[in-house]
């Protein structure tokens, strides 16, 4: 595909991104027969996710028109609302010719940018996920330093948008990184305050504040050069305990939603980080053919593990991120676990905190098997949060 | 409007359209007594409408068979059919003898499991093996893949081809010689790349128009033999506040999508995410949307952890017995589990 059909589409892609999704198209756009587009707006059916929200059988009952109108008004509808397609290898080259390592943020941690296939996923949810104080934040500020580099440097040479709900953000600490990760570059007179004054910190206080601010940042990273997003962390904003109950709506689904457009649109990485809770005692895992066929199943291994904690947000979370990275602390050595995602096998490295920020141990990685891959360890952890050089 | 040409008088006519019964279609499924009521007529005057309707209708009809009821099939013309379904492999011999050969084309399969498991890696296998070409035992056809929660990789989708190709470079090799091996039907990568469409989906009401469009798509893309939705539930698990549309907005997309995979002889295969549901005083996991769905799909697979080992367990089918068959996920893609087959490492 050539450059310009490229941009063109690019192009087409953020005004529907900016307009709204197709959901919200009015009928009266669609170009039906004037006779019955009249007939949608006397009904008040006004945009075509009321129109595809009926079923056939509803709609002819609701408008008052035979089956034959009905069905070419939803085939018109349909065909109108439906996302453009291309093919798999319109894609790649598209992603070979615009895009940074084909769509990867680095890391700088060698292992886990093997395992990635380059790096951080543009247009994709990654989530860390860990006990506090284990490098959750520390793993935060050196990315954000990356994504802010000039690219001779191997960064984005972008803008970052931090969103930081538990007020860890330390601007003192991501200079110190910067300073002992590229002294080569923070030596330079004024790049200290060229680098961090790309990183933009917001602080939401509450749940309805961050949304506004999604909001805000949507604007932002469509008009500026924003290269990544980060959010550390998702799961204080759901205050308080959060049961998930079959029936209840996640909290955060319509934030989740909306941030994976925004990354998909726009074509950044985003990090977000997520807390641990223990398990609840009576929480099996299992469905209920295999409850009926004990006979058949191994013993399942996590009880072996003193491990007792599971990711926060649930389930329906973990389905939605398409990266986690588990940061765990096994025997008083730390590791990071790529537990979840579509290009790699589920690796473990690992890594040390340093002032550099994060340093794996160890690029081979050890490979995670059945219930190991998601057990999220705590032992022999000491809860220092930071305190300067850990060697 | 058709009404019109029915054999009817003028008063008759006029009544039927006045009463909203503007085609045949709209009068092919309504009881003499409905029709009565509706225009204030007597019963065998009813009657005699609806006959006049059929005897039309049955002109059109292009079947040959000797059925009772227009439109349908006997059961030995089905067996007849389904000597013939092919199948679509899933690249685990294990996988595929449960399923008596791989995932059936005209039918609904729907697949669950936690994440991580391995559903995304299992689309990308079936949309890539699809394309496998009828000298190699394949079905030779292409395929759809609509991304609702944005898991398409299209590195490891490349992976995946290159696997494949490679695959069916040896299989030549060693077992095509002379004129058969005359290269016929060489894949590359981008070729298996090239015949995949992908569609992003990022609502509920794109994921219906798509369902409803594709109809249209593949008519004019005779070759799609496959289509993916992964997933089918991301939408639909946080946009509704009224769980009764829900359950009608996803009965009318199941209807479509078995309309679909018979119309076309294709294998439309959805994911599905997992919840838990409170049963017998503990958690269970089940698969998401609830029981209503459950009846959606024809097959269900469901992909499950049993110690160290990826199981796939199918759970609902028709004519398949109920068993269990260990797979892995490896550079490749979807493999059969073999304690000696150590993954290559992504290097």
């Amino acid at each position: 595909m050539c450059n310009y059909c490229a941009f063109k589409e690019t192009l087409v892609l953020l005004v529907t991104f900016v307009a709204g999704d197709m959901a919200n198209k009015l009928i009266t756009e669609i170009g039906l027969p004037k006779s019955i587009g009249h007939i949608f707006a006397a009904r008040n059916i006004i945009t075509a996710k009321d129109a595809l929200s009926l079923t056939e059988f509803e709609l002819m009952e609701l408008l008052d028109v035979g089956l034959e109108q009905v069905k070419f008004a939803v085939a018109l509808i349909s065909e109108v609302t439906s996302p453009p397609y291309q093919t798999v290898q319109s894609l790649l080259e598209q992603r070979v010719q615009n895009e940074y390592l084909m769509g990867h943020l680095p890391t700088h941690l060698k292992g886990l940018d093997a395992a990635l296939c380059g790096g951080l996923p543009f247009g994709a949810l990654t989530e860390l996920v860990g006990p506090s104080g284990i490098g959750k934040t520390q793993f935060c500020l050196k990315i954000s330093l990356l994504a802010a580099l000039p690219s001779c440097y191997g960064g984005l040479d972008g803008h970052v948008i931090y969103i930081d709900v538990e007020s860890k953000f330390s601007s003192r600490r991501l200079i110190e990184i910067g300073i002992n990760s590229f002294p080569e570059i923070f030596c330079l007179e004024g790049m200290a305050k060229e680098m961090a004054g790309r990183i933009t910190v917001l602080r939401p206080g509450s749940l309805t504040e961050f949304t506004e601010s999604l909001q805000k940042v949507k604007v932002s990273v469509l008009q500026h050069q924003v290269k990544l997003l980060i959010i550390d962390s998702m799961a204080a904003l759901v205050s308080g305990e959060y049961e998930q109950g079959p029936q209840r709506q996640h909290p955060l689904g319509w934030h989740i939603s909306f941030i994976k457009s925004l990354a998909e649109f726009s074509r950044i990485p985003v990090l977000m980080t997520n807390q641990v809770r223990s398990r609840v005692a009576n929480q099996i895992s299992q469905y209920v053919f295999q409850a009926e066929s004990r006979e058949l199943m191994v013993e399942d291994n996590t009880e072996k593990f003193d491990s007792r904690l599971v990711a926060a947000l649930g389930i329906h979370w973990a389905h939605a991120v398409n990266v986690r990275l588990v940061l765990e602390s096994r025997s008083g050595q730390r590791f990071i676990k790529v537990a979840k995602s579509p290009m790699s096998p589920p690796l473990a490295f690992p890594f040390q905190v340093t002032s550099m920020g994060i340093v794996l141990l160890n690029d081979d990685g050890v490979e995670m098997e059945g219930s190991q891959i998601n057990a999220i360890d705590h032992q022999g952890h000491s809860d220092i949060i930071y305190h300067g050089d850990e060697r | 409007m058709e009404v019109l040409r029915l054999p009817l008088s003028a008063s008759q006519k006029g009544k039927l359209i006045s009463a909203g019964y503007t085609s045949m279609a709209s009068l092919s499924s309504i009881s003499p007594s409905h029709l009565a009521l509706e225009l204030k007529i007597p019963q065998t005057e009813a009657l005699e409408i609806l006959k006049s309707v059929s005897n039309g209708s049955k002109l059109e009809s292009t079947s040959s068979s000797h059925t009772i009821v227009n439109g349908a099939q006997s059961a030995w013309e089905m067996l007849q059919e389904e000597e013939t379904l092919v199948h679509i492999t899933t690249s685990c011999a294990d996988l595929d003898n449960i399923l008596g050969g791989g995932i059936s084309c005209k039918e609904v399969t729907e697949i669950g499991g936690v994440p991580g498991i391995g559903k995304t890696q299992l689309g990308v296998q079936l949309v890539v093996n699809v394309q496998i070409p009828y000298d190699y035992g394949g079905v030779g056809g292409k395929a759809i893949y609509i991304d609702t929660e944005g898991s398409f990789m299209v590195e490891r989708a490349l992976q995946i081809a290159e696997a494949c190709s490679a695959d069916m470079a040896e299989y030549s090799r060693l077992y095509r010689k002379g004129s058969q091996a005359r290269e016929s039907k060489m894949m590359h990568p981008k070729d298996f790349l090239e015949n995949i469409f992908y569609f992003r989906v990022c609502s509920y009401t794109e994921q219906i128009a798509l369902v409803n469009y594709l109809d249209k798509f593949i008519t004019e893309h005779k070759d799609v033999k496959a289509v993916i939705i992964d997933s089918i539930t991301f939408h639909f698990r946080q946009d509704f506040d009224d769980m009764a549309l829900r359950t009608r907005v996803l009965g009318g997309m199941a209807l479509n999508l078995m309309k679909l995979a018979r119309k076309f002889g294709l294998a439309v295969v959805i994911l599905n995410q997992v919840t838990t549901k409170y049963a017998d005083g503990s958690f269970r996991l089940a698969l998401a949307l609830g029981d209503s769905w459950s009846h959606a799909s024809t097959n269900r697979i469901i992909l499950h952890w049993n110690g160290n080992q990826r199981y796939a367990y199918i759970d609902k089918s028709p004519s398949l017995r109920s068993a269990s068959a260990p797979y892995s996920v490896t550079l490749e893609g979807i493999r059969n589990s073999a304690s000696n087959n150590k993954r290559v490492k992504n290097t």
